[in-house]
């Protein structure tokens, strides 16, 4: 099924002979394949144009084409583009005096002087996404790369890396040719987040909840970590917002540098309603009655 | 080969005229056998390109020279670099 000439030379179905020899001419001008050597498509494009000029610029084939006589193959055209294919083999020589030979040859030894095929070459380095799990870029971990050559690479994941850092595995990229050696695989981290625990540089941040018995009276609760459950004695009237620091229990050390800290924020949680609690408030008078809303109105 | 006639008679647009002097210009190159103009395929081609050049392009005749030198030195770079391509796979 050919295509409908008004659509390849874009003209619309009333256009002029005017307005078609100007679309067609543009149109020629941009493809024509012996203007456009190193493009194939620009052959294809050329003929289709052609071919639909050839039934348009004709009023008696454009009637029967309107009238649907006549689909959009039309005629086929002397095959342009012919030039090029002689052009560029020996007998183009002919023509192609016009830059003294010699003319590219500096350009032509230094694109092939990069790219010289004999010697050792080192390999490419490769680049590769990996995404963390949250707690292994907190205490470290070995992490399993898949590569789109099927190859599996281990990856020693040290603690305490963010995203957008990148490890660079030596050796394991691009295979080097004439015994140079083998490229690097450079690996860049995309640590996710965690629903519970925010990184602050080395430390970790965390609300506990805790029960307002556990805030009024303390006592042991057990906190959830990175490096597993720690019970923790909380002080007797905990408020709401009180900062509690576990040294040592953020993100684990490497080297030189020392383990961060677990900061807890304490949030305390009335939970569902409760008669005895209501009961018990009501009748209660507080040792030394106090306004925590004290002070807010000096600064309006 | 094609004598100046039958080139002629092969594109409907082309005038025996304007085809001497485009030779005379140098736009197009036949061999001449004992006083005979021989056209081989890649002038016949080059009439081609011509007459398209100015029916459909309408590249006009200061324009044609500027046009053809292009071309010619764009071909001759591509031809150089594939031979430099043929090169460079027979020492790999």
């Amino acid at each position: 099924m050919a295509d409908d000439p008004y659509q390849v030379l874009g003209v619309a179905q009333g256009a002029t002979p005017d307005a078609i020899k100007k679309a067609y001419r543009k149109l020629a001008r941009a493809h024509h394949p012996d203007l456009n050597p190193g493009k194939p498509a620009a052959e294809a494009r050329f003929k289709a144009v052609s071919a639909a000029h050839e039934i348009l610029s004709d009023p008696d084939k454009r009637a029967r084409f309107d009238r649907g006589e006549i689909d959009g193959a039309g005629q086929e055209q002397a095959p342009a583009g012919g030039y090029r294919r002689q052009a560029e083999e020996a007998a183009g020589a002919r023509y192609g005096t016009a830059p003294p030979e010699g003319m590219f040859d500096d350009l032509l030894a230094e694109m092939f002087a990069r790219q010289r095929p004999d010697g050792p070459r080192a390999g490419r380095d490769e680049s590769y996404l990996l995404k963390v799990p949250f707690a292994s870029a907190v205490m470290g971990a070995t992490e399993e790369l898949t590569l789109p050559d099927g190859r599996v690479l281990r990856v020693q994941i040290p603690p305490g890396v963010e995203t957008g850092q990148v490890l660079r595995l030596r050796g394991q990229g691009g295979a080097g040719r004439q015994g140079g050696p083998a490229g690097d695989a450079l690996i860049e981290l995309d640590v996710a987040p965690h629903p519970v625990f925010r990184r602050e540089g080395f430390d970790l941040r965390f609300d506990l909840p805790v029960t307002l018995r556990e805030a009024v009276l303390g006592g042991a609760v057990e906190v959830p970590t990175p490096s597993g459950t720690l019970r923790v004695t909380l002080p007797a009237g905990s408020d709401t917002g009180r900062q509690i620091r576990l040294r040592g229990k953020g993100v684990a050390g490497h080297g030189a540098r020392a383990a961060g800290d677990l900061l807890l924020a304490l949030r305390v949680v009335i939970g569902p309603p409760d008669a005895a609690l209501e009961a018990f408030l009501r009748d209660w008078v507080p040792e030394h009655p106090q306004d925590p809303r004290a002070g807010l109105e000096a600064s309006r | 080969m094609m004598t100046i006639e039958m080139l002629c008679l092969r594109f409907a647009a082309l005038t025996p005229e304007d085809l001497l002097h485009w030779i005379e210009e140098g736009h197009v190159r036949p061999d001449d056998q004992a006083g005979m103009l021989v056209f081989r395929e890649i002038d016949v081609e080059r009439v081609r390109l011509i007459l398209e050049l100015r029916d459909i392009l309408e590249v006009n005749e200061a324009a044609l020279p500027v046009v053809l030198s292009l071309l010619d030195q764009l071909y001759a770079l591509r031809r150089r670099l594939r031979e430099a391509g043929i090169a460079v796979d027979e020492t790999a």
